[in-house]
C-alpha cells in the first residue's frame, strides 16, 4: 500500500509530461487527493499495527531492497502531501497561461514529490542517493525553469552545491559498502557498534557533512536565498517547507540508526549541529531583519529558522526530543509554506517585491496579511501554535537535560523572529502613498495561504497525535 | 587563502582514507553469493543484469525516472536561440555515418539481447541508439530536435511507463516488481526493450535539444 | 596493497580533486568535468574496496552503473543551465556575489 505514495506522483507526472506543455493540472490534483488520503492511512496503520515494511522484489534486505515506515517516516509522508495538495491549488492560480515558469511545472513537481515519498520510505542507502538526486535534479529544475539569468544563476549555485553534497554522501555509502558489504539501513544497524573501524568514522563524517550541505546548514547556507528568494512562490514554498527538511530527515535517520552507536560513543560530537545551528538562528535572523526584499526575507528566515532543528541533537538520549525536532519541521513547514504563498500573492499584487513597497496592503489584501501574520505568529513561537508546541517542548527538554545556553537560544530565536515579522506588519500597515495600483490577484491565492497558515495554528491544538505518531519506532 | 585552505583539507583528507582503507577487515557479508544463489530464479543469467533489472531494480526504475526528469528540466528551461554557424559537413563524414548508423542499430540490438547472458543490456544499446543519433546530426542528416510532439514525447515516457506497468502490474500479486520466476526472463526482456528505445531517445534528446539550429518538428 | 585497494585509492584521489575542483574553479564548464572526475571518483572506490579480495561482486558493479546514469543526467542538466545563462548574460562564470 506504501509502495503507491511513489508510484502515483511517479505516472501522474510521467503522464502530465505525455499531456504536452502546461497540462496536466487536474492529474496532478486527483494524483495529489490520492496520495494524502494514502499518507493518512498509512499514519493511521503505524499507529495501530507498529512498523509496516515492504521488500521490493520479494527478496528482502541485504539482497534487495526494503521500504520501511515507522513513525518518522509516516509524520514526513504526512507533512509532505498535507502541504502538496493545497500548494497545487495555489500553483495552478498562480501561473498564468503561457507563463514559462509554468509550462512544465506539474511534471516537475510530480517527480519532486515522488523522489520525497521514495526518500522517506526507503531503507537502503544506495537507493536513497538515488532518491536524493531525483529530489535534487527536480528542486534545481523548478527554480531554473523559465528564468531569467537571476534564476539561472541561483539554480546553477543550487546544482553544485547539491552535487557535492550526494558526492560526499555517496562516497560514504561506498566506503560503508566495503566495510560491511551491505547498504540496508537494518542490516546494518546492529553491526557497527562503538569499536567500528576508522573507515566508518570517516563515512559517516562525509554523508552528515553531505546532508547538512544539502539541508543549507550554517555555513553551507550560501545558495538557499538566491534559490528560495529568485523562484516563483509555489516554487520557493515547496522547496522551503518540504524539500530542506528530507536531507534533515536523513540525517536524523542516520544518527538514531546505522550511527548511533558511534554517537553515543564521542558525547562531544552532538554538539556540533547544535553549535551550527545557533549560529544559523542568530546569521539567519540578523540577514533577514536586514533584507529588503521580501522573498529573501522569508529564505533567511528559512536558514535561522533550520538552526532549531539542529538543537534537538544535544537532547537525543531523552524521550520526546524526536518528537519536538518533528513538531518544529511541521510548524516551520507549514508557516514558512503559507508566508511564501502570502508574499506570491503580495508581490502580484503590488508589482515589486521590496518590503517598502507593501504599505497599503493591510486594508486591500487583509486576508493575505492575517495569513502572513498566522504564518508569524507560527514562527516566533507564540501560543497556541504549533511552533509554541515545538518551542517549548524544546525548553521544556533543554531544562531537563541542564543545557541551559539551548533554551536561551530557543528564546533569543523567537525573539529575533519577531523583529522581522513585525518588520513586515508595521510596513503593511502604512497607509498607501496616493500614486499606488494595486492590482487584484485570484481569490485562490489568498484563500490557499489562509488555510495553511491557519493549519500551523491549529496543529498546536491537535499536537497529541503527531507526537504519539511519530513515537513508534 | 580559501585556496590554500581547500587543497590542505582536501590532501589531508586523501590520506586519512587511504591510511583508513588500508587496514580494513574484511567485510562480514558477502551479497555475492546471495546473488548466485539467486540468480536461477532471477530470469537473466548474467549477475550485473540479475542485480540491475530484478534484485535491485527498484534503483533502476527511480534513475530511469532521474533521466526522463533531466530531459523535462532541459525542456523547462529553454533553449537559447542563438544559431551558430557551423561549417557544413564533410561528405566524407556523411558517407561514413550512413554506413554506420546501421550498423549501430544492430550492435544496439544485440547489446539488449546479449544482456541477459553477458554484458549488456538496456543501458549500453539505449547509449549506443543515440550516439548513432548524434553522429547523424553532427553530419548533418539529422535536424536537432525542438519542442517534442506527441509521437516523441510517447517514445521518451514509453519506456519507463512500461517498466512502472510491469512493476505495478506485479503488486497485485506479491510485492512490487517481484516477477514469478517462470516468467522473470520475457518480463525482463519485455521492459529492458521498451527501456532500450526510451533511453535511445531520452540520451539522443540530451544532446539534439541542446544543439540548436533549424529544426523541424518531430 | 592488491588491485581493489589501489583502484579505491585512486578513486579517492579523483574525488579530493574533483571536490576542490568544484568548490575552487570559476569557469562553469571546468566545475561540471570536476564534478564529473569526482563522481567518478566515489565509483572507482565502490567497486575497489569492495572487490579488494579478489572476488568479483555484482552489487557494487550494478550500483556504479545506476550511478553513472545519474550523473550523466546530473551533467546534462547542467550543461543546460550553463548553455542557458551564457545565452542569456554571455558569461560562463557565476557572478562574485551572493546576493539576489
Amino acid at each position: 500500500m506504501m509502495v503507491w505514495l511513489i508510484l502515483l506522483p511517479l505516472l501522474w507526472a510521467s503522464f502530465a509530461f505525455l499531456l504536452g506543455r502546461g497540462r496536466g493540472v487536474w492529474l496532478a490534483m486527483a494524483g495529489l487527493l490520492a496520495q494524502l488520503w494514502l499518507a493518512y492511512t498509512l499514519a493511521e496503520e503505524v499507529v495501530a499495527s507498529g512498523v509496516a515494511m515492504h521488500a521490493v522484489g520479494g527478496w528482502g534486505a541485504p539482497l534487495g531492497i526494503d521500504l520501511v515506515a515507522d513513525g518518522l517516516s509516516a509524520a514526513m509522508l504526512l507533512l509532505t502531501q498535507c502541504i502538496a495538495l493545497p500548494l497545487a491549488v495555489y500553483a495552478r492560480a498562480y501561473f498564468k497561461r503561457d507563463d514559462p515558469a509554468g509550462t512544465y511545472f506539474w511534471p516537475l513537481v510530480g517527480f519532486l514529490l515522488a523522489g520525497l515519498n521514495a526518500l522517506f520510505l526507503s531503507a537502503d542507502l544506495f537507493n536513497i542517493y538515488v532518491t536524493l538526486e531525483l529530489l535534487g535534479l527536480a528542486a534545481v529544475g523548478l527554480v531554473a525553469a523559465g528564468g531569467g539569468a537571476q534564476q539561472i544563476t541561483a539554480a546553477l549555485r543550487y546544482l553544485f552545491a547539491t552535487l557535492v553534497g550526494s558526492g560526499a554522501y555517496l562516497l560514504g555509502v561506498a566506503l560503508i559498502y566495503g566495510a560491511y558489504g551491505t547498504v540496508s539501513i537494518t542490516t546494518l544497524t546492529p553491526l557497527i557498534t562503538a569499536e567500528a573501524p576508522d573507515l566508518v568514522w570517516i563515512a559517516g563524517g562525509l554523508m552528515m557533512a553531505g546532508l547538512m550541505l544539502k539541508t543549507a546548514l550554517f555555513p553551507f547556507h550560501f545558495w538557499l536565498p538566491p534559490a528560495h528568494g529568485g523562484a516563483p512562490a509555489p516554487v520557493s514554498a515547496l522547496l522551503s517547507a518540504v524539500v530542506v527538511k528530507a536531507s534533515f530527515y536523513l540525517i536524523l535517520r542516520l544518527w538514531i540508526g546505522p550511527f548511533s552507536s558511534l554517537t553515543v560513543a564521542a558525547s562531544l560530537v552532538v554538539w556540533l549541529p547544535a553549535l551550527l545551528g545557533t549560529l544559523a538562528i542568530f546569521w539567519g535572523s540578523y540577514q533577514a531583519i536586514r533584507a529588503e526584499r521580501l522573498k529573501m526575507l522569508i529564505a533567511y528566515s528559512t536558514v535561522a529558522q533550520l538552526g532549531y532543528l539542529f538543537l534537538i541533537f544535544p537532547l537525543l538520549a531523552s524521550a520526546g526530543a524526536l518528537q519536538a525536532g518533528i513538531m518544529q519541521a511541521f510548524a516551520h513547514g507549514l508557516a514558512k509554506a503559507a508566508m511564501f504563498m502570502a508574499a506570491g500573492a503580495l508581490i502580484k499584487a503590488t508589482g515589486q517585491d521590496m518590503v517598502a513597497g507593501l504599505a497599503g496592503v493591510a486594508e486591500r489584501m487583509p486576508v493575505t496579511l492575517f495569513a502572513f501574520g498566522l504564518a508569524g505568529i507560527t514562527l516566533m513561537g507564540l501560543p497556541p501554535s504549533a511552533g509554541f508546541l515545538a518551542k517549548w517542548q524544546l525548553i521544556e527538554l533543554a531544562l531537563s537535560q541542564q543545557h541551559w545556553i539551548i533554551a536561551f537560544v530557543v528564546l533569543v530565536g523567537g525573539l529575533l523572529a519577531a523583529v522581522y515579522v513585525f518588520r513586515v506588519l508595521r510596513q503593511a500597515f502604512l497607509l498607501a502613498p496616493a500614486s499606488s495600483v494595486m492590482t487584484p490577484v485570484p481569490r485562490m491565492l489568498e484563500w490557499t495561504a489562509f488555510v495553511m497558515a491557519a493549519a500551523s495554528i491549529l496543529l498546536g491544538l491537535r499536537g497529541v497525535e503527531l507526537m504519539q505518531l511519530v513515537g513508534v519506532t | 587563502m580559501k585556496r590554500l585552505l581547500v587543497v590542505l583539507g582536501a590532501a589531508c583528507f586523501v590520506v586519512l582514507l587511504i591510511g583508513a582503507m588500508l587496514d580494513l577487515a574484511p567485510a562480514g557479508i558477502a551479497l555475492h553469493a546471495a546473488v548466485s544463489a539467486n540468480l536461477p530464479s532471477s530470469g537473466v543469467e548474467h549477475p550485473v543484469t540479475a542485480v540491475l533489472l530484478n534484485f535491485r531494480g527498484y534503483d533502476t526504475l527511480l534513475e530511469i525516472a532521474v533521466l526522463l526528469l533531466a530531459l523535462i528540466v532541459i525542456l523547462a528551461v529553454g533553449i537559447d536561440s542563438t544559431t551558430d554557424v557551423r561549417p557544413a559537413a564533410s561528405p566524407v563524414l556523411q558517407a561514413l555515418a550512413r554506413l554506420a548508423a546501421p550498423l549501430m542499430i544492430v550492435v544496439a540490438v544485440y547489446l539488449l539481447w546479449a544482456g541477459a547472458f553477458r554484458p549488456g543490456g538496456a543501458f549500453q544499446a539505449g547509449a549506443v541508439l543515440a550516439a548513432a543519433a548524434v553522429l547523424l546530426h553532427l553530419a548533418e542528416l539529422l535536424p536537432g530536435w525542438q519542442s517534442p510532439g506527441a509521437r516523441l514525447r510517447l517514445g521518451l515516457a514509453g519506456g519507463f511507463l512500461i517498466f512502472l506497468a510491469v512493476g505495478a502490474g506485479l503488486l497485485f500479486q506479491g510485492a512490487l516488481l517481484e516477477y514469478p520466476p517462470e516468467q522473470a526472463g520475457w518480463m525482463i526482456l519485455l521492459i529492458e526493450s521498451g527501456l532500450t528505445v526510451s533511453l535511445g531517445l531520452i540520451l539522443a534528446g540530451l544532446f539534439l535539444l541542446l544543439s540548436r539550429d533549424d529544426g523541424d518538428r518531430s | 596493497m592488491s588491485a581493489g585497494l589501489l583502484f579505491a585509492s585512486v578513486g579517492v584521489i579523483l574525488f579530493a580533486l574533483g571536490a576542490a575542483g568544484v568548490l575552487l574553479i570559476g569557469h562553469l564548464l571546468r566545475r561540471i568535468l570536476a564534478f564529473n572526475v569526482m563522481g567518478s571518483g566515489a565509483f572507482l572506490v565502490l567497486v575497489g574496496l569492495a572487490q579488494r579480495n579478489g572476488i568479483a561482486d555484482p552489487v557494487p558493479q550494478a550500483m556504479v552503473l545506476t550511478g553513472i546514469v545519474v550523473a550523466v543526467a546530473a551533467t546534462a542538466l547542467a550543461l543546460a543551465l550553463v548553455r542557458r545563462l551564457y545565452a542569456l548574460t554571455g558569461k560562463i562564470e557565476l557572478p562574485q556575489d551572493d546576493e539576489g
